[in-house]
Formats: structure tokens, C-alpha cells, sequence
């Protein structure tokens, strides 16, 4: 199990090493200068040169990567170019936000996805069965941007019950920071909840053929009550990996909604900060994300390798 | 579904409206990256801190006018190269620090020095020597005349700062207005407090939050919904007459400065053919574009100057709408055929809405345009810096540009000797009427050489709360002069 | 099977709404009547009008070209790319250059897929081709993974053991046994990469990363419907329908097709 994790560990630590190499080349053929951004039109060429080299961008590309790597190593992520704070300040505001909105969306998936895929695999077959499939189809198809739209229009501009957006701060209490989380989680959290309860009824429906099942109901139990003592746990493997790519994916992938919201999260931030052509901003929420996702994946890999001893093998 | 909805609640919110309010929140598009107006070009930070936090030796006021602000007076030497200030004493920061002539002498200077920053250094690359003559007393002089020196000096780039402060200045704020810097929650809001300290009339708010919301529907919520009081320059003018049509609302529609224009890169392939710029004069349709990007909001212009000025020539009769017009001027410079162009396209809804519809008027005459959307970012690249462009549709919103048209690298790369005489005598002309006749003919003349496409002056259109009352109408420069602002009863 | 039907008759909808839109559309796209601007369904207008006074069925209908033509070619290049890479890597399994293949697909998902999407169109500037791109590159460990799982459990079957007793290169046998026995496979994943690339490009366009204007696209109409949802739903409503209904479609169908083609489930399945 050691060996495993350790060279699991040296892959993850590789991955890491190419992938700053890569997001660092391709943030530096980005066109652009955000020093030119920062002055606008009637800026002269050498007060932008000035500009430059206040913000340390006159170096050679190698030096500022060994630069930037090995502040990151420190945890120091540089100096925003146009915001002249510390970007480790900047993403730790931010994601006081993508964090809890990622779990709450991941929370709500997951209180719906369990009972619903469990649902659905007891009545296998039945219309039941058939009609919770239909509206995972549905729920899986339904971008969800456009359902964001539509949240706003029905729940913020026409029935007011929660704010069109914007964050108010925990400051104020939990309370209120939740309330505006909310509609950006139901928007996010609807096709991840429609993706998990297929997940979860196509891996019970695989238990309900195996021969413990078999026993179990023939020891007199119901398929409902068999599904949740014994096919439930087995099931767990298939579901907690799709939960580990979903956070993984809110994490990173709540751009879009972070924008319909309006919410100063982590995309809002890298978006923003990709149109200001803030590069060291955007090299280091990219950096941070990915490693984010290889974290999860590597925690998720050792999870399986607890749980299942021939997946060490490979 | 909404109209009942919206009614319902909206005497609710009527209802709640009590006492004496001394307390604004405003909402902005667009946040600034810091808050030093000396180091950036961005809007954003003047919007919020103009007139509010920081003050010039003059400033603008809500009519466009230059007026005195911590200068209380100046003379001009008869040759017009030496400029004397007398101050305005009993000035303190927001520090505590007392105003004083070598503050000016450090802001100026400031500005000019080799390792400058400031995005509008090159309005004051003509001072020559910034004197502190005596506590109260800055003289200024100047390499050679320069008659919009006092103009220049009104501009948010020039405020006046206390030396001890510049390292900080970004984050928080110290200057001299009526208002104090309080707070900054990034990515949300910034907040002002009266300042007591103030040497004027003091404000009539005692606190100002600046809320920012850059996505146009949430915008539009946030106001319904009583979260801003105001949106002084409301993003999308598809939402106003929902607004107008709303009791608890007043929509405020003023003038700009933004000329808004279909920039023409005039030395690029046909472009650069006067016959050709002149045929897609006539192929555009002005009322349509402001119809159909604006909603019906902006004035149209037939030159490069804003319509309020007293100096403003109407040449939009020089050319009407007219496909007919336009392909036979396009067949006498020999492209029956039409040729096919590029259309970098910024932002902005009037650039990204305009374009669309200028691109449909275009290919009505026989002219293709490739239609590329931009950020900012590579707009400035791209289209600004590399001159990589055949068309661009752009509002410029710096007051009183039209020397641009005198300037042969500029990027739409107009080289006229003509214009460039008329500009280069202007300087040095103090009497009105002489350069109103100067600025007159310019108008005049780009327009006959139609240089770009003029299409419409930016309408400011901004929504309040009906309660409020001393907002700027107008935005002569782009700021959120609050001194003047309170609730009525 | 009823699933395949339904499935079928929606993508299939679509797809011959967007070849239609080649040779007649019921108005012009590319022409503005600002006069005509917003208006509800009607018979002239059965979707009514955009804001620009564009008629918006003729939009969905071209739009349905754009969107699945990118998604299209997406996962084309996804399956271009990423079956040779799979079949490789599974035909020298554990091998170095197994490890490195599967390795760099592991690197390219830890990638946040909007974001290089939003990169990429930094550099090149926003088009169709690029959201292509975007989307592909993300298409290609999915099928190498696929393919390499499928591979790797095919390699140890008696029938490719004959194979190589007779003297066939992994190469051949890749091709001529393994390849044709995953085809099933390939077939379901890439219905679903197809719903996937539409989702993928409506993002992309709602942010303003994809094909370019005049050019309709279904995202992009969303996304300037957005300030004016609270006077003219319909603006939102019919393309958002376009997009559930396309990718409904092909989801289905990917089901439908699984049942047929994975004799398991068949057996215990509806």
C-alpha cells in the first residue's frame, strides 16, 4: 500500500511540474500587455515601459518561471498587476465563496441523488423507474446557465425572494451568505444531482443481480430493504468517484454561473482577470485548481486502493 | 407574469420609505483595479473617487465647465507661459497634513518625471517647472503656450496628493475632498464617509457605498430590488423604459463625451480610398444603429465633437443615409463588386449591437465585413497598438479629442497636413472666438474627408431613486460628484 | 429501444432543421428590421423576433447547424486522436509509453475544461474553430481511456491469443480484432460526447467564445436574450428549449443504443 501511494505520489508531483510548465507558456503567448491594458489610450510608449518594469514584466520568460515557481514552493503567488495586492490574499477571499457554494451545490446533489437513484433501483423496470429516468435525461440536458437565467427571472425579479445575485459577505452571519449561495447551488447542483442518481441506480441495479442479493431476498427481505443493507455500501465505489470529478468540476467549473450570480468567487476572478490580462492572477488560480483536481484524484486513488487491494496491482 | 408581480411590490417598497435619509448606495459596472487615479487609466477609479476623495488645482463641474478647486484663483502671464496659483488655505488631508504648495510642486512633478506612470502624462509633458512660491503660491511654467492647460488640470490624473502617502494611496485612499475613504470589500464595494474636516461646504451624505455589478440583468434586479438607490450609468438602455414606466424611478438621460464612432483604419487597402470611407458614410444609417444598439438613446454627430459644445458643428446632413449614393461611390473607386473588411468589435453593447447592425448596412451596399468580438485586452493589441484592422466601433470618451486627428500614428492613421496646421496654431490661441472658428473648421474637414464613420454621441442614461436629487445629469468627465447629493423628504 | 426512437426523432429533428437551413430558412438571418424588433410568436413569426427584429425560428434553425457541427467535429477529432492513443496503449500495456499516455490524459482532465476553452480563444481570438479545438482537446482522454479499457480486456481473450500465435503484430491485431469489437462501445460514449459538445459549445458562445456573428448560435442568443428575459422571455425560452431538446435527443439515443449493443443489460434491463 505504501509502494503504491509513494509512486502514486511521485506521478502526482510530475504532473504538477508539467503542468506549471504548460500553464505558464500558454499565459505567456497570450497576447496582450497588461500594462498597456492598465494605462488605456493616450498612454505614451515610454510610461507603459515605466509600468513595466515597476511590475517586474521587462524579465526573460525563464526567470520570471523560476520566479514564479519558486515563490508558489513558499506560498507566495506573486503580486496581482493590476489589484497591487497579494494573490494569495485575493484567492483566499475568493475562495471563501467557490468553496462553500461547490459544497453546498455538492450537498444538494447529493440529498437528492441518493434517495431518487435508490428509488429508482428498487422499482426497476416500473414506470416509476422509467419516469425518474426521464427527468434525470432532462435534468442532464438542461444547461446550467440558461436554468440560472431562469432562477433569476421566477425567484429573484418576479417573486423576490432572494437577491439576483452578488454576495453580501459572511460577516453578516451565516444566514444571509447562504440565501445568496442558494440559486447559484440549485443552478449548479441540477444536472450534477441528475448525473449522480443515474450513477447510483445503475450501480445498485449491477448489485441486484449478484448473488448476495439473491440470498438476501430469499431470506425474505423486500428489494427495497435488500438494496439498502447489502447492494448499498458495494455501490458506494462507482458514486464516490463521480462525487470526487463533481467537486472537482464546481470547484473550477462554476465560471459561467459565478458570472450569471455575479458572485466574487474564484471564476469570476480568473475570468476578470484573463480579460485585464493580469497574468500572474490567472497562472496562479489555474495552478491551483489543477492542483486541486490532482489532489482529489490522488485521494481518490488511495481511497480505491484501501477499499479494493487488486487495484494496487495496476 | 411580471407586470403584477412588480406592482404588488413595489407599493410595498414605497410604504417602507421613512425618515431622513443621509446614506447612498450606488451602483457601478465596473470596479477599479485600485484607487489611484495618478497610476491608471481606468474609468472605474475616477468614478469613484473624483470630486469625492481627491481634488485638482481646478475641476470639472457638472455643466463641463473648468472651475477653481484648490487653486482659488490664477494669473496668466501675457505670453501665456507662466501660470501662478494662489491656494486655497486651512486645506488638510484626510491624514491630518496640511495642503501646501510643495504638495502641488510633488503631484506635478510627479507626473512628468522620466519614471512616470500616470496614463495621461502626455497632457503635461508642455510644463516646463513646477515653483512653490511661498505656502499658498505655485507657479507653474510652461515650454510653450498651452491655452487647455487649465482643462488639463481639472482631470482626475492630476489631483493632489501628499508625498508621505503614495505607497499607500492604491489601497486606501488620502486626498482632500469631502469625502473620506472607509472601506473595501474587493469584488463587492467601496465606502466613503462624510469628511468633517472639509474645507468647502461639506457634503450633504454622511456615508456613499459604491456597489459593483457589472452584469446588466443583475443590475437591473439590483435596483428593483432596492439593493442600489442609483445606477448612474445603467448598462443596458433595453431595461429604461421599464424603469420610466416605474413610479418609485427616475431615468436621468444626459450627454457624454463618448463620440461614438466607426473607426476607419485609413491606411488600410480600400479603406484608404476617400471615395470608399465616403460611400460607407452613406451606408450607414445612423437613426437605425441608435434605434436598434441604444434603444432609441444618443444623438446623432456628423463629426468628431460633442453636439452640447458651443463650438459644435451639425454635419450630419453632409451624408444621409443613402445605399444607392454609396454603391455608385463605391463602383467610381472600383469596387462595383464590393471587397470584403475586417470589424474588430470591443466590448461594449453599442460596439458589439452597433456592429452587428452597421455590418448588416454594409453588406446592403456590397461591402463583407468579418465580424471579430474582443476584450478590451486585445482590442488594445490588436486594433489600438498593431493598427490590425480595417473597421472598429468605439466610443471616445476623453473630453475634447479631437487632436487625435492631427496625430498620424494614431491607430485609425489619419495623416492630414491640413488638420495638423489648424491644430498646431490652437495651442497657442487664447481669445474663445478664434479657436471656436479653429475647432469649427477641423469639425469641417474630417468630415468632408470622412476619416471615420460618426455615428452617434453616448447617451449617459442613469436610473434613481425618485428621492434623489443633485446627481450629475451629465458626465463631462466620468465621475460621481457627490457633494451636491441628498434625499429629498 | 423506445428510448433509440425518441432519441432518434428529436436529434434527428434538429439535425434535418439545420441541413434544411442550408437551402431555406423562412427569413434571412443576416437581415435586421429594427422596426419589426421583439415580437411574440405569431404566424408570420412563429418564434417571434430578436431584438434586432431577426426572425428567431430561421435563428434556431441555422444555430442547430453551428451547434452540431462543433460538437461534431469536437468529437471527431476526440476519437481521431484518442482510439489510435488508446489502442497504443493498451497493445503495450504497462509499458513506459503506456504510462506516459495515460499520464498525460490524467494531466489534460486536471484541466479545467472552461478555462483552456477561455485561454485558447485568449490567444486566438474567439471563432468556432477554437471552441472546436476547446472542446475536442477534452474529447481526447475520454475515448483513449475508453479504448484502452476496452482494449485491455479483449487482449487476454483466446481469439487474440490465436492471433498473435499466427504471427500478428500488436499493430494488426489492434486494428483488424480489437478495434472492430470496441466499436459498440465507441459508438455509445461518443452519442454522449456529441450531447456533451452541444452543452459545451452553448457555454462557450454564452460567453462570447464562440462562432462569431452574424453567424446565430444558441448560446450566444441566450446570452444577449439575458437583459431583456424580464420583458421578452421568448427571446431565452426557444433556444434554451433548442439546446435541452438536441442534447436530450442524442442522450437518449446513447442509451437507447447502449441496450441494443450491451447484451447485459439487455438481459436484466427494461
Amino acid at each position: 500500500m505504501l509502494r503504491y501511494a509513494l509512486k502514486r505520489l511521485v506521478s502526482l508531483l510530475g504532473a504538477l511540474a508539467v503542468a506549471s510548465v504548460v500553464v505558464f507558456a500558454a499565459i505567456e503567448v497570450i497576447p496582450g500587455d497588461p500594462a498597456a491594458y492598465m494605462l488605456g489610450l493616450n498612454a505614451a510608449p515610454e510610461t507603459v515601459a515605466a509600468l513595466r518594469a515597476e511590475l517586474g514584466l521587462d524579465a526573460g520568460p525563464i526567470a520570471r518561471y523560476i520566479n514564479w515557481v519558486t515563490g508558489m514552493l513558499q506560498g507566495d503567488f506573486g503580486i496581482s498587476y493590476t489589484y497591487r495586492t497579494p494573490v494569495s490574499e485575493m484567492v483566499g477571499d475568493r475562495l471563501w465563496i467557490s468553496l462553500p457554494l461547490a459544497l453546498y451545490a455538492l450537498a444538494l446533489s447529493t440529498i437528492i441523488a441518493f434517495p431518487v437513484g435508490i428509488w429508482a433501483a428498487s422499482k426497476r423496470g416500473t414506470s416509476v423507474d422509467i419516469g425518474i429516468m426521464g427527468f434525470t435525461q432532462l435534468g442532464v440536458a438542461i444547461p446550467n446557465f440558461w436554468f440560472a437565467m431562469i432562477l433569476v427571472v421566477i425567484f429573484a425579479i418576479n417573486l423576490r425572494w432572494f437577491s439576483a445575485g452578488g454576495f453580501p459577505g459572511w460577516g453578516g452571519g451565516l444566514f444571509p451568505g447562504l440565501k445568496a449561495l442558494t440559486l447559484p447551488a440549485i443552478a449548479l447542483a441540477l444536472p450534477q444531482a441528475s448525473i449522480l442518481s443515474r450513477v447510483m441506480r445503475s450501480a445498485l441495479v449491477d448489485m441486484l443481480d449478484q448473488d448476495f442479493m439473491r440470498t438476501a431476498r430469499a431470506k425474505g427481505l423486500t428489494q427495497g430493504q435488500a438494496l439498502r443493507r447489502h447492494a448499498l455500501r458495494n455501490a458506494m465505489i462507482p458514486v464516490l468517484t463521480i462525487l470526487g470529478l463533481q467537486f472537482s468540476f464546481l470547484l473550477a467549473g462554476a465560471i459561467i454561473i459565478e458570472n450569471v450570480f455575479f458572485l466574487p468567487g474564484l471564476g469570476r476572478l480568473i475570468f476578470q482577470a484573463i480579460a485585464q490580462r493580469d497574468l500572474i492572477v490567472v497562472e496562479s488560480v489555474v495552478m491551483i485548481l489543477v492542483f486541486a483536481v490532482i489532489l482529489v484524484t490522488f485521494l481518490v486513488d488511495l481511497a480505491y486502493a484501501a477499499v479494493d487491494p487488486r487495484l494496487r496491482v495496476h | 407574469m411580471k407586470t403584477l408581480t412588480f406592482t404588488a411590490a413595489m407599493m410595498l417598497g414605497a410604504s417602507v420609505a421613512a425618515a431622513q435619509q443621509t446614506e447612498l448606495t450606488l451602483g457601478l459596472q465596473l470596479e477599479p483595479p485600485h484607487l489611484d487615479p495618478t497610476g491608471a487609466a481606468a474609468a472605474a477609479i475616477d468614478e469613484v473617487v473624483y470630486a469625492n476623495v481627491y481634488e485638482g488645482l481646478t475641476r470639472f463641474a457638472a455643466d463641463g465647465s473648468v472651475r477653481p478647486a484648490l487653486a482659488e484663483s490664477w494669473d496668466i502671464s501675457d505670453d501665456g507661459m507662466s501660470y501662478t496659483f494662489r491656494l486655497r488655505s486651512g486645506v488638510t488631508f484626510h491624514d491630518g497634513a496640511e495642503f501646501t504648495a510643495e504638495d502641488v510642486k510633488f503631484s506635478l512633478e510627479r507626473t512628468t518625471a522620466e519614471d512616470s506612470t500616470n496614463a495621461q502624462k502626455a497632457l503635461f509633458e508642455g510644463i516646463e517647472s513646477v515653483n512653490a512660491i511661498d505656502d499658498t503660491t505655485v507657479e507653474i511654467t510652461l515650454t510653450e503656450p498651452d491655452g487647455a492647460l487649465l482643462f488639463n488640470l481639472a482631470w482626475g490624473d492630476a489631483v493632489i496628493i501628499d508625498e508621505s502617502d503614495v505607497e499607500t494611496l492604491k489601497q486606501a485612499p488620502v486626498g482632500t475632498g469631502p469625502f473620506k475613504f472607509s472601506n473595501w470589500v474587493q469584488g463587492d464595494s467601496i465606502e466613503l464617509v462624510a469628511n468633517d474636516a472639509y474645507w468647502g461646504e461639506p457634503a450633504k451624505l454622511t456615508k456613499a457605498t459604491f456597489k459593483f455589478i457589472s452584469d446588466p440583468t443583475a443590475a437591473f434586479a439590483a435596483l428593483m430590488a432596492g439593493d442600489v438607490d442609483a445606477f448612474p450609468v445603467f448598462p443596458a438602455p433595453e431595461n429604461l423604459p421599464q424603469f420610466d414606466a416605474d413610479p418609485r424611478f427616475n431615468v436621468i438621460v444626459g450627454s457624454t463625451e463618448g463620440e461614438t464612432i466607426l473607426s476607419t483604419n485609413n491606411q488600410n487597402g480600400p479603406l484608404a480610398d476617400k471615395r470608399v470611407r465616403q460611400a460607407i458614410a452613406h451606408a450607414i444609417d445612423r437613426q437605425a444603429i441608435i434605434d436598434g444598439a441604444m434603444f432609441g438613446y444618443g444623438t446623432p454627430i456628423g463629426t468628431h465633437f460633442a453636439p452640447h459644445n458651443p463650438a459644435y458643428v451639425d454635419l450630419t446632413g453632409l451624408t444621409p443615409h443613402d445605399p444607392e449614393k454609396a454603391k455608385a461611390l463605391l463602383a467610381e473607386a472600383g469596387f462595383a463588386d464590393g471587397f470584403t473588411t475586417t470589424l474588430k468589435l470591443p466590448p461594449p453593447s453599442y460596439a458589439r449591437r452597433g456592429g452587428e447592425i452597421i455590418a448588416a448596412q454594409l453588406r446592403n451596399v456590397g461591402i463583407q465585413t468579418e465580424i471579430s468580438n474582443l476584450e478590451w485586452a486585445q482590442w488594445l493589441e490588436q486594433v489600438f497598438r498593431g493598427k490590425d484592422f480595417g473597421l472598429t466601433i468605439v466610443s471616445h470618451t476623453e473630453p475634447m479629442d479631437i487632436g487625435i486627428y492631427a496625430r498620424p500614428d494614431y491607430y485609425f492613421q489619419y495623416d492630414d497636413p491640413v488638420v495638423r496646421a489648424m491644430m498646431s496654431g490652437l495651442a497657442s490661441m487664447s481669445v474663445p472666438e478664434d479657436r471656436t472658428a479653429v475647432l469649427q473648421a477641423v469639425q469641417r474637414r474630417i468630415s468632408e474627408e470622412y476619416v471615420n464613420g460618426y455615428l452617434f454621441q453616448l447617451a449617459k442614461t442613469g436610473v434613481a431613486d425618485v428621492r434623489i436629487k443633485g446627481l450629475w445629469e451629465n458626465s463631462p468627465t466620468q465621475a460621481n460628484d457627490l457633494t451636491e447629493v441628498y434625499w429629498e423628504e | 429501444m423506445r428510448s433509440l426512437v425518441i432519441g432518434g426523432l428529436l436529434a434527428g429533428t434538429f439535425l434535418f432543421a439545420a441541413l434544411l437551413s442550408f437551402v431555406w430558412t423562412p427569413f434571412d438571418v443576416t437581415e435586421l428590421d429594427i422596426a419589426a424588433r421583439l415580437q411574440k410568436s405569431s404566424m408570420e413569426h412563429w418564434f417571434g423576433t430578436d431584438h434586432f427584429g431577426r426572425d428567431l425560428f430561421s435563428m434556431i434553425m441555422v444555430g442547430a447547424r453551428i451547434s452540431l457541427a462543433v460538437a461534431l467535429v469536437a468529437v471527431g477529432i476526440g476519437m481521431g486522436l484518442g482510439v489510435p492513443l488508446g489502442l497504443l496503449a493498451a497493445s503495450r500495456s504497462g509499458s513506459l509509453l503506456d504510462e506516459l499516455i495515460m499520464r498525460s490524459n490524467d494531466l489534460i482532465f486536471a484541466f479545467p475544461s472552461l478555462l483552456i476553452a477561455i485561454l485558447i480563444t485568449a490567444v486566438f481570438g474567439p471563432s468556432a474553430l477554437n471552441a472546436i479545438i476547446a472542446i475536442g482537446i477534452f474529447n481526447i482522454p475520454v475515448f483513449a481511456r475508453l479504448t484502452r479499457g476496452g482494449a485491455l480486456s479483449l487482449w487476454t481473450r483466446d481469439f487474440i491469443l490465436a492471433a498473435r500465435v499466427a504471427g500478428k503484430g500488436p499493430l494488426r491485431i489492434s486494428v483488424e480484432h480489437i478495434l472492430p469489437n470496441i466499436t459498440n462501445l465507441l459508438i455509445v460514449q461518443g452519442t454522449i460526447q456529441f450531447s456533451l459538445g452541444i452543452l459545451a459549445e452553448a457555454g462557450l458562445s454564452y460567453v462570447g467564445l464562440g462562432a462569431q456573428p452574424p453567424t446565430p448560435s444558441w448560446g450566444r442568443m441566450l446570452a444577449e436574450s439575458q437583459t431583456m428575459i424580464s420583458f421578452a422571455p421568448h427571446l431565452a425560452l426557444y433556444p434554451g428549449i433548442a439546446i435541452i431538446l438536441t442534447v436530450l435527443g442524442l442522450n437518449l439515443m446513447g442509451d437507447g443504443l447502449r441496450d441494443i449493443t450491451d447484451p447485459r443489460i439487455r438481459r436484466t434491463g427494461r
